[in-house]
């Protein structure tokens, strides 16, 4: 959480690391201009928290508006700041292109969850402060995670946003469920961990160095692929991030930890957790591990068609709408994989392209389930949206939108994200992977169109609440409909941007 | 001198152990010390790296998966404490109301 | 100015949301406040930069990276050149008028804003078809303003003809269209872009290997330029697909002034002219399109002088008249074939307005059996009606003289003399039904309900103002335009945008061709005025002696009739039994089956989740040491 402290300290360690002890005489100056971001978000972390300490729970107002202050500042300067040459800070962290696309996709993720939530905070009682603060600290590891130039990087990141979250799952400290997802997430979280910091042990005992750089620079010799301390290493840390993106069979912990977790947690997971976790597989694979050799494509293919089957499957016949929509998420990063398995710059920026429509219209759709589910409902069934279309057509229409988006159904930003990440994968000679995604894509409108049909066939049942729509969710709403019409409608923008950032990113 | 290898096996054969007290043991604590074990037992993989490579970036590393570690536990004992309160029981096997 | 052309169909857009979004719940009868200001805007900023134009400044301007996907690559731009400048001027043009006369056509229709919001859309989708600057972009277009033609036939969607027609419109569309877009994917297989500027750079630059003969004998650019020419003849009603534009009349009459006459349906036209340099590509295209243009012009003419409803005399007659655009077309003068296209608009538009307003006065009558003698209570709608039909009939030195004469001349000219011949044929009948359509509605007894008679009204101002600026049109837009024929302004400014004509292979005076269609359309008005005048049993006396004919003419030569015999019919009667004995056994047998088996295993998987956390251990472990022992083992 101090991460700035840590960021100087372990610069200043790098200088001292020469063999023998031999001590260099200088750190190097830090690069204010590339740690800003992070600095800035853990300012407003802290803040919150100490606002907290001072205002209580009465300032729910002050406290939102600095959490949501903070990321707005901490945003655009990450946009202004974008297309400006890489900043490398101490050597672990790297600001580029592609993290700065990451990063401004995190703190919209997190800006929105805050959104949402306001009203859901003051009916559970939740201490807003602390709530908020979890959530920053969440999305500082999310950034961490992004933008990491060294191992030790990618796991404290991984840990700095696993923490909070586990956190943030338990919040509900009197209800079971929560109870139970915040258990299954830290057992299993911490145990993938393990896999995946015995990966980092192992290639740094092959490599000499946990730099990204010095790691890509010993696999550049394919000779180095035989020593069992490379594949073993990158095998271990593949387990690791294969949980942390839920591929099956890495997968079990998501749907459990997303129906008991506080609902819009479950949404900034589905949304950030996923897109921090590919990030990091990107940039690993990306500026150390690429060109895989060909027998590493073989499990990847595996886990692709594995992790969209069942995933998809699965959400078949759920009668939870967070269950259901928690197994497609699994089903969507099985997409994503086919893109990853594709391996080549088009697929890298589909995948960009993609985790940002994903991210707003898993949003847009929780923002909709808050807004229906009755206060203390934490695990909403199918039938809460009975009848939506004739309660409340404008946000029925929304949630059809996100259902179509979601199904990858034109015009909406859905199709247009499959549409890149499949021809990614046929141009890539991936054509078998690509039938069975859309296969699977397929089976999945099934499922999202019968969300559809609820709202617009069945009546609505006897006794059911109101839907409140708090300005927060109704900005959330708005917002996510812009954005998906508009990446399905005009493309362009968001498609020309997440290609340079991969082009930075691959070189 | 003990070679690198004897380490990497110690390494190893506790990470193992560890492994298989995550997989079967029901109380929620013991599971949590077995995977202490296997993060303790990569750290010595580190330092037995580090003191072969002459490098201090594995001791580093030791640390910060130390204080994760803690960190890591002060949150696990919270949680397992607030579900003891609620469903008055620790065994893992016995929380299963999420599912299918 | 002409940067900004993004402005000229971003204000409908525009209108189309605010419209769309607040028409039904708060604007109500105030919905035209935001749909004629969306329109007149549009058209304003047409003006301006249609002065630009004029001045000599065109602009391939790319917007935006629409569609990229690898080598494909479509941006959303517009090309704004003579041509482009042309059609926009029509379309905003009249388009901002019929907006301002459904002021007071629609008042009081309970969907007056659904009305606006499909107007502004049309508005919208025609820029987009005219100012493109790739064939995709136009092909967006081109189904929008389907779709919207689709929505305003059926707008009355209680009257089940009215649907009927939608659907009908929908359907035979749907073969044009098909054709249309075969035809992009040949172009873009063939040349690599939808890009005008790229498509015609390569045309020009590789003529030899598409005019090569490919599949079947026939080259590479005929199969496009024929594929493509499918769309326009379901856009623009020319035979065969012509039977969609007759029901349509169904809409309300704005719609089929805008949409059905001046604008839409010259979709097709306009493709053809822009796609100018393709089609000089290929000579045999050019003759198909010449020919079906001819023979269409004179055999919607022929049916048009036995119809009885005033709405279907006038759709015949712009079936006609597009007709003589692809004529003009086909023999290569492009020019004048927009120019038609312009003068059309013009008073088409002014036909159906006026049309309108009689039926308006009459409380929806269209028939004209029960009118007549309607020139004294509806003074200004029959004087301008008169000059519509006069401009439209070819009397000088109204607009439509100008340009159909030109349009016969090139026909002449370029030695097609049996088109010509058919063209001067359909000249004359058009003459006469016009002259037949005027005397039946506005001269002699009035034959209606005479409760209607005493309660006559003329026009109201919103109606009025556009039936005045349209008839001023049609009086001066031919001449202005259209003088000298051959060079006159319409095509020196023309000419940048349209391929080159051909040599003339003959030689004619065009005084003595001029004269001649002179002399023909006045023989028309001749035996119009006495047959529906003077001696008014006449017509019935030879509709019995020629009772066969007649009644061939009176069902429009029995075409929906075999369309339904020996299409429609069949195709039902084979989906009917695909749905019983294919679709309902077999297909959805399957998919009953699949769907099943997916449940499942749904099902199946479901049950793995235990909700033990031992267990989702066990699923990483296994994960993990599969992953490793494929790497241990596998190398």
């Amino acid at each position: 959480m101090f991460l700035s402290t840590v960021i100087t300290m372990l610069a200043a360690a790098r200088t001292v690391s020469l063999p023998g002890g031999a001590v260099s005489a200088s750190a190097p100056a830090l690069d204010w201009g590339g740690a800003m971001p992070f600095l800035l978000l853990t300012g407003t972390a802290l803040g919150t928290l100490a606002l907290d300490l001072v205002v209580g729970g009465r300032g729910r107002f002050w406290l939102t508006a600095t959490g949501l202050g903070g990321l707005a500042i901490t945003g655009l300067t990450l946009v202004r700041g974008f297309g400006a040459p890489e900043a490398v800070v101490g050597g672990m962290l790297v600001l580029d292109d592609f993290a700065r696309f990451f990063h401004v996709v995190f703190l919209c993720i997190a800006a929105l969850t805050i959104l949402v939530a306001v009203e859901y905070v003051e009916q559970m009682g939740i201490p807003p402060g602390e709530f908020y603060a979890m959530i920053l600290f969440a999305v500082l590891g999310m950034m961490v995670m992004a933008s990491a130039a060294d191992l030790i990087m990618v796991f404290l990141g991984l840990e700095a946003l696993s923490i909070p979250l586990y956190i943030l799952a338990g919040f509900l400290r009197r209800q079971v469920g929560s109870n139970e997802s915040a258990l299954k997430y830290l057992l299993l979280g911490a145990f993938a961990s393990a896999f995946l910091l015995y990966g980092i042990a192992l290639l740094y005992g092959a490599a000499g160095s946990t730099r990204l750089a010095s790691v890509a620079a010993h696999l550049g010799d394919r000779g180095a692929w035989d020593n069992p301390l490379v594949y073993l290493g990158v095998g271990l840390l593949l387990v690791g991030l294969a949980f942390k993106v839920a591929a099956v069979p890495f997968h079990m912990w998501l749907p459990d930890v997303y129906e008991g977790a506080p609902t819009p947690i479950t949404a900034f997971m589905i949304a950030g957790t996923k897109a921090a976790a590919f990030a990091t597989l990107l940039r690993a694979l990306g500026t150390a591990l690429l060109p895989l050799p060909p027998e590493w494509t073989a499990p990847l293919w595996v886990l692709a068609l594995l992790t969209m089957g069942l995933g998809n499957i699965a959400a078949l016949t759920q009668q939870s709408i967070k269950r259901m929509l928690a197994y497609s998420s699994i089903g969507h990063a099985g997409y994503l994989l086919v893109a990853v398995v594709a391996g080549t710059s088009r697929g890298y920026s589909g995948i960009l392209f993609y985790l940002v429509v994903y991210a707003f219209m898993n949003l847009g759709a929780f923002a909709v389930i808050i807004a229906v589910a009755a206060p203390g409902e934490e695990r909403p069934a199918l039938s809460s949206v009975a009848g939506l279309a004739s309660r409340h057509p404008a946000l029925a229409f929304c949630m059809a939108i996100f259902m179509f988006s979601l199904a990858g159904i034109p015009p909406t930003g859905g199709f247009v994200g499959k549409l890149y990440i499949f021809s990614a994968a046929m141009e890539a000679n991936y054509v078998g992977l690509a039938l069975i995604a859309v296969l699977c894509s397929v089976i999945a409108v099934f499922f999202y169109l019968r969300v559809v049909m609820v709202m617009y066939m069945e009546e609505p049942r006897e006794g059911m609440p109101s839907p409140a729509l708090s300005p927060g969710i109704l900005f959330t709403l708005v917002l996510a409909m812009a954005v998906i019409l508009q990446t399905g409608i005009l493309p362009g923008t968001v498609w020309e941007v997440a290609v340079r950032a991969v082009e930075r990113l691959l070189g | 001198m003990v070679p690198l290898w004897a380490y990497l096996f110690l390494s190893a054969f506790l990470f193992a152990v560890g492994v298989v007290g995550v997989a079967t043991r029901r109380n929620a604590l013991v599971i949590f010390m077995s995977i202490e074990l296997m993060l303790n037992a990569v750290n010595l993989s580190f330092v037995a790296f580090a003191r072969f490579l002459h490098s201090l970036d594995g001791q580093v590393f030791v640390f910060f998966v130390m204080t994760v570690a803690a960190a890591e536990v002060a949150v696990g004992l919270a949680i397992i404490i607030a579900i003891f309160r609620n469903a008055e029981t620790v065994n893992v096997d016995e929380v299963h109301l999420l599912k299918g | 100015m002409i940067q900004y052309i993004w402005l000229v169909p971003a204000f409908p857009l525009v209108g189309v949301v605010i419209n769309g979004l607040f028409g039904r719940s708060y604007l109500r009868e105030r919905a035209h406040l935001v749909a004629v200001p969306a329109a007149g805007l549009s058209f304003l900023v047409a003006l301006l930069i249609a002065l630009e134009v004029v001045a000599g400044r065109t602009l391939d301007l790319h917007l935006y990276p629409w569609i990229v996907a690898g080598h494909f690559q479509v941006p959303i731009g517009f090309l704004v050149d003579p041509l482009a400048t042309v059609m926009m001027l029509t379309v905003t043009f009249v388009g901002l008028l019929i907006h301002i006369y459904s002021i007071g056509y629609m008042h009081g229709d309970p969907g007056y804003p659904r009305f606006f919001v499909y107007m502004n859309l049309f508005m919208f989708s025609m820029l987009m078809l005219v100012l493109a600057n790739n064939y995709l972009l136009m092909f967006l277009g081109w189904e929008g303003v389907g779709l919207c033609s689709y929505l305003l036939i059926g707008f009355w969607y209680e009257k089940k003809t009215a649907t009927d027609a939608g659907n009908k419109a929908f359907l035979v569309n749907r073969v044009g269209d098909a054709g249309f877009l075969l035809g992009l994917f040949l172009l873009w297989t063939t040349c690599g872009t939808l890009q005008y500027a790229e498509v015609f750079a390569r045309a020009a630059a590789l003529p030899a290997p598409l005019t090569a003969p490919a599949v079947g004998g026939v080259s590479l650019v005929t199969w496009i330029t024929l594929l493509l020419f499918i769309g326009a003849m379901g856009k623009s009603a020319q035979l065969p697909l012509y039977v969609w534009l007759p029901d349509a009349m169904e809409g309300p009459t704005p719609v089929s002034a805008l949409i059905h006459a001046a604008t839409m349906v010259t979709a097709g036209v306009y493709m053809v002219a822009r796609s100018s340099p393709l089609y000089s590509l290929a000579p045999p295209t050019l003759e198909l399109v010449a020919t079906i243009g001819a023979l269409t012009a004179l055999f919607a003419a022929t049916i048009a002088c036995v119809q009885t409803d005033i709405k279907r005399v006038i759709a015949y007659s712009t079936i006609s008249q597009l007709g003589y655009m692809f004529l003009g077309a086909g023999v290569g003068a492009y020019a004048s074939g927009i120019f038609h296209l312009a003068t059309h608009a013009f008073f088409k538009a002014l036909l159906f307005l006026g049309a309108g307003a009689v039926i308006h006065a009459l409380h929806g009558e269209q028939d004209l059996q029960r009118m007549g003698g309607l020139r004294r209570p509806l003074k200004l709608t029959a004087y301008t009606f008169l000059i519509g039909a006069a401009a439209n009939a070819g009397v000088f030195p109204l607009a439509g003289f100008w340009s159909k004469d030109e349009i016969l001349f090139a026909a002449f000219t370029t030695g097609h003399y049996g088109l010509w011949a058919l063209g001067l044929a359909g000249a004359f009948l058009t003459a006469f039904y016009m002259t037949r359509l005027y005397c039946l509605t506005f001269e002699g007894p009035f034959r209606g309900d005479p409760a209607h008679a005493r309660h006559l009204h003329d026009a109201p101002p919103s109606m009025a103002l556009p039936l005045l600026v349209l008839a001023l049109g049609s009086v001066v837009v031919g001449g202005l335009l259209g003088y000298p024929p051959e060079h006159g302004l319409v095509h020196q400014f023309l000419a940048p945008s349209l391929a080159a004509a051909p040599e003339a292979a003959g030689h004619a005076s065009a005084g003595l061709l001029a004269g001649l269609s002179l002399g023909v359309a006045g023989a028309g008005i001749g035996a119009g005025t006495l047959l529906y005048l003077r001696w008014r049993d006449v017509p019935e006396l030879l509709a019995a002696r020629f009772q066969r004919a007649y009644r061939l003419l009176w069902h429009q030569y029995y075409v929906d009739e075999v369309y339904w015999d020996w299409i429609a019919s069949p195709l039902m009667r084979l989906s009917a039994f695909l749905w019983r004995g294919f679709d309902v056994t077999i297909v959805d047998g399957a998919v009953d089956g699949v769907a099943r088996l997916l449940e499942l295993g749904s099902w199946r998987v479901r049950r793995l989740q235990t909700g033990v956390v031992f267990n989702y251990v066990l699923s990483i472990l296994a994960g993990a040491v599969l992953l490793l022992g494929y790497l241990v083992l596998g190398r």
